[in-house]
């Protein structure tokens, strides 16, 4: 494994490296975002050890829900920490913003043109169903799809839930041992919302929200903010940060045509007429991209964090990121490797069942998680020994996002 | 009062209704929904990334199918759904694998639930009310199991 970590992400000429990691704790708080955001940037530049000042280019993970201070969160960030003269960036990609973000340091670090960037993410969300912006917009399918149908974001993920009951015999416990898993991960999480052992039998006893999920299957919104610090191996270097975390592999590709599994918020795939099926599925793709870019392959990872949306979506990930075959993530579940202690823990941190969505910092809290793994500071929910981290999410139009983490 | 599609030119209305679709006149790439200019919709630019095609043909797809998944909501969407009834009443939803090799999502028939369904199993469009506003009934297409 140690021989395989030293060559992760070394094939880059020039390196970065996570030199701070921060999260505001996830919640029901009700508050402006921009102070979980200033919460979690100055989380994660305290445990940098670098000054604000020294940050020469931020990057805010967009929120579509907080009005003009939430499009431009980059510059919403840097203003509120103080203008420092700073170049700014803000990204929106869905579920995976705070990827896209964490990239676009990466790449101003390995282009040289920046030494030390701040990726933050904030979001404060409403309260139930995820529903469309106000106005009638007959072009837009994430309109249409609520107007024509009455199809929720539940119900797509119930969509991926009935698939494996009826092609690989996933059972409604099998669902709910995902849950069980996972808030047992989260119990010691400082960040995570909800710290509370669940039993198969709390899962079964909810209620049914969309046939086959019950509302303990399927993940909350949730206000959070997440941070981190990127800099260029050289910067670290000469502050002599010894050892660091090094971001191996950032991928966000787009689906390739023909794309045959239904996504939300469409209302129909591609087809596969003209072309055949694809090689690799969406998200197989976001994945594999990931391994190809870090030099390594599913079976150097250590430690997963995915994007459980629903309890049923986290053994979809499991089979997309190949920790184990199509089918056959059930039985890993079953036989514990995914837990902490097991071949392959997933979700440590707890995973969305024990955070609920904060969008914009979701994927940068993945990072977070994996940081504190692989520096061996997950005090409570530690993975012995992980060297090697990988995250996955999927969010709307073609955007998802993979980052390998390795040490 | 008449009853009319909630969205125009998705569906055709008649005893046996199809869904419409823009076939690509260079490549014969499907796609639906259909391109509606009249919806404010961008024109047609092909969807395969071999083809630069922007002509297209429309086109009837299958009225038949084979269930890809299926679910039901149980609780009332949110806005822009408009709940039939009141109170709210749930009701089922399946994504459908046509021979023209694309899944199409829809609201399963009337009286028709989870139950009746089960991935591979066959159904067939049918048009039905989905609300009632001041200009009489809004049809939607749905799909219906087919009982052998």
């Amino acid at each position: 494994m140690s021989d395989v970590s030293k060559q992760v992400g070394k094939q880059v000429g020039k390196q970065v490296v996570i030199a701070g990691a921060g999260m505001h704790p996830w919640g029901k708080w009700g508050r402006n975002f921009v102070e979980y955001g200033v919460h979690a940037a100055r989380a994660a530049l305290k445990d940098s050890g670098i000054a604000w000042s020294d940050v020469d280019f931020v990057v805010g993970g967009e929120t579509v829900r907080n009005g003009y201070a939430g499009y431009v969160a980059g510059s919403t960030f840097a203003s509120a920490l103080g203008w420092n003269g700073a170049r700014i960036a803000t990204s929106y990609a869905a579920c995976a913003t705070g990827a896209q973000a964490i990239d676009a340091a990466r790449m101003r670090i390995l282009a040289g043109l920046s030494e030390v960037a701040l990726v933050v993410g904030a979001d404060t969300t409403p309260k139930g169903f995820l529903a469309p912006n106000a106005g009638e917009r007959w072009d837009d399918p994430d309109w249409l799809r609520f107007r024509l149908l009455g199809m929720t974001n539940p119900a797509y993920f119930a969509l991926y839930a009935r698939r494996r009951m009826d092609l690989y015999g996933a059972t409604s416990e099998d669902f709910a041992q995902v849950k069980v898993k996972n808030a047992r991960h989260g119990l010691n999480n400082p960040y995570a919302r909800f710290r509370k052992e669940s039993s198969v039998e709390d899962v079964l006893a909810s209620p049914v929200v969309s046939d086959p999920l019950h509302l303990l299957d399927i993940c909350a919104t949730s206000d959070g903010a997440a941070a981190v610090v990127l800099v260029s191996a050289e910067y670290a270097r000469k502050h002599g940060l010894t050892d660091p975390v090094r971001v191996a592999a950032v991928s966000t590709v787009t689906p390739t045509f023909p794309n045959t599994v239904i996504d939300m918020p469409l209302l129909s795939t591609d087809s596969s007429a003209v072309t055949g099926l694809p090689e690799r599925t969406f998200k197989e793709a976001i994945g594999q991209a990931a391994y190809e870019e870090a030099g390594i392959g599913p079976e150097d990872v250590d430690v997963a964090e995915v994007y459980d949306l629903s309890t049923a979506l986290e053994l979809d990930w499991i089979e997309d990121l190949q920790l184990c075959g199509r089918g056959e993530a059930e039985a890993l579940l079953r036989a514990g490797d995914t837990t902490i202690g097991g071949r392959i823990p997933v979700n440590p941190s707890g995973g969305l069942a024990c955070f609920g969505e904060a969008v914009p910092a979701q994927a940068i809290a993945q990072v977070c998680e994996l940081t504190w793994q692989l520096r061996g500071q997950a005090e409570g929910r530690q993975v012995e020994g992980a060297r090697v981290g990988i995250t996955a999410n999927q969010g709307l139009f073609g955007h998802g996002s993979s980052v390998i983490l390795a040490r | 009062m008449t009853a009319t599609p909630v969205i125009e030119g998705w569906f055709t209305t008649e005893a046996e209704p199809h869904l419409l679709a823009s076939r690509c006149a260079t490549c014969s790439n499907v796609v639906f929904p259909p391109v509606s200019t009249a919806a404010g919709a961008a024109a047609f630019f092909c969807r395969n990334p071999a083809c630069d095609g922007d002509e297209y043909d429309a086109v009837e797809l299958s009225r038949r199918g084979t269930v890809w998944s299926y679910t039901d909501a149980q609780y009332q969407p949110p806005a822009p759904y408009i709940a039939p009834t009141d109170p709210y009443e749930p009701f089922a939803l399946a994504a459908v694998e046509l021979p023209e090799g694309l899944v199409v999502l829809g609201q399963v028939a009337a009286g028709h639930g989870v139950d009746d369904l089960r991935v591979g199993a066959e159904v067939e469009l049918v048009v039905e009310t989905l609300n009632v506003d001041e200009t009489g009934e809004r049809t939607i297409y749905r799909w219906k199991p087919v009982t052998a």
